[in-house]
């Protein structure tokens, strides 16, 4: 068994606190964006149009049968090569950072979207036809009535799937994009201590991770009461 | 443009024997033997320490439950980095170099066999205490009643029950743990998703290899969805609905828009 060192550890805190700037960035980035583009997938499978359900639903499975590491290859070997033809951007673009958040956009929208849809089903239908009844037009009743309702009913799903998504980031490390694990992985190869940063890694994973799902619970808790 | 040519798939690779097809089909039968290891395994632990979920030893549910935090809080790319490459020098010096003696591709397939099995594990794991906590009370008591002990009331009226129940939630992470396979290629496992790059890297040609493993993952996908279906609607418990949740959100109970 070899022994651990963990002396390398605090030389690398700084590109380790810029990686995890990377981890962060792509974390809200995509929730932000998975959220908005869920809500309004999950508005039209709802629709009584028959069309824009089947199209949201289609959406929606479609992402959920590809593993996002395929989605990332997909999105990284494929489309800044559409993006530069497009834009007539310059070969050398760094276009990374930005198809990495398409991406987690596009993937964990489909998954909000099932969440946000579950949220809005579990709203009593008393309330739309209420709305309507009071001359709301449908799209106003969804956005003043039904989907501040769903959200506070689904603020706990939503909440674990943001902790799903943080640690999911972890795998822009196929594409080569340097965020937190992927500059601790780095660092750890260079200073040959790669086990100690490993692990490192992890612990930090596990305590942001494990803090933010008790907290999750406990606002669970406290919406039940 | 992008000039397409399917016929790639059937040239020979470089090194001869074998069309580009085939190296996409071993990646295919990679991913397949993997998973399925991966998912025994977790079938294996995730029923054991569901079980000491909710038994009433205070220790062994505690047990339990530091191994579900554990594996749910870590994400799954660092436990793969953990198996295949902290975990040899962890063990003790002989077996360790015993490890890494393997032939590589016995390397990166038994960490990936760890590594999914006990991953998908913990999630089983909440899946059978989940269902053996939707069971009526009086099932364990009528059971111990009746003189069972407490592992044959387990083995014989609550794990055959819940397993019934949970069914709809297991396919569900069955088709994670077929989707979570493609994180294995970072650790040199040549599995759809590493071909696919290599492919690419190969051919030049990365469309044509993109689109074709994506349409296996997704065939996949379909194939188990058709088996497990055929499945739940053979094991249905009489009485119950089978509109469990899923706890990732996955699937929302079906509720007519």
């Amino acid at each position: 068994m070899t022994e651990l060192d963990w002396s390398a550890i605090p030389a690398a805190l700084p590109l380790l606190g810029r990686g995890a700037r990377v981890t962060l960035e792509i974390t809200g980035a995509a929730l932000a964006g998975g959220i908005a583009l869920g809500t309004v997938l999950a508005v039209l499978r709802v629709s009584p149009a028959r069309p824009l359900s089947w199209l949201s639903a289609a959406y929606v499975n479609t992402f959920r049968t590809i593993p996002l590491v395929m989605v990332l290859l997909w999105f990284f070997l494929v489309v800044p090569d559409v993006l530069v033809r497009v834009f007539a951007l310059p070969r050398s673009a760094d276009v990374r950072f930005t198809t990495t958040v398409v991406a987690f956009v596009l993937f964990e929208a489909a998954y909000f979207a099932e969440i946000i849809r579950a949220g809005i089903q579990s709203v009593s239908r008393g309330q739309l036809s209420a709305a309507l009844a009071l001359g709301m037009r449908r799209e106003q009743a969804m956005r003043l009535i039904i989907l501040p309702q769903a959200f506070r009913n689904m603020t706990p799903l939503l909440l674990t799937q943001a902790i799903v998504l943080f640690q999911d980031t972890s795998l822009v490390f196929v594409i080569g994009l340097l965020d937190f694990f992927g500059t601790a992985d780095a660092v750890g190869r260079r200073d040959g201590r790669q086990a100690e940063l490993i692990l490192f890694a992890g612990a930090i994973y596990f305590t942001v991770s494990f803090a933010a799902s008790h907290l999750v619970k406990q606002l669970e808790r406290r919406l039940a009461t | 443009m992008y000039h397409w040519r399917w016929g790639v798939l059937l040239e020979e690779v470089p090194s001869g024997g074998a069309t580009y097809l085939d190296w996409i089909l071993s990646g295919l039968a990679t991913t397949v033997a993997a998973s399925l290891a991966a998912w025994t395994l977790a079938l294996l632990v995730g029923t054991l320490m569901g079980v000491l979920r909710t038994v009433p030893s205070r220790t062994l549910r505690a047990v339990a439950t530091a191994y579900v935090e554990l594996f749910r809080n870590v994400p799954l790319l660092v436990q793969f980095f953990v198996w295949y490459f902290v975990v040899p020098d962890l063990l003790p010096a002989a077996l360790g170099a015993r490890v890494k003696a393997l032939p590589p591709f016995t390397q990166s397939f038994l960490a990936t066999w760890l590594c999914l099995g006990f991953f998908t594990g913990a999630r089983v794991c909440e899946q059978v205490r989940a269902g053996i906590e939707s069971l009526a009370r009086g099932q364990r008591a009528a059971a111990l009643a009746l003189g069972f002990t407490l592992p044959q009331a387990y083995r014989t009226v609550l794990l055959p029950l819940s397993f019934r129940i949970i069914l709809p939630p297991l396919t569900s992470e069955l088709l994670n743990i077929f989707k979570n396979s493609a994180v294995a290629s970072t650790i040199n496992l040549l599995e759809l998703a590493a071909q696919a790059r290599q492919l690419t890297d190969y051919t030049a040609q990365p469309y044509e290899s993109f689109l074709t493993v994506t349409a296996l993952y997704v065939g996949i996908n379909l194939a188990l969805v058709a088996l497990m279906h055929l499945l739940e609607g053979r094991v249905r418990v009489p009485g119950f609905l089978h509109g469990h949740e899923e706890r990732d959100g996955g699937g929302a109970p079906e509720v007519a828009p």
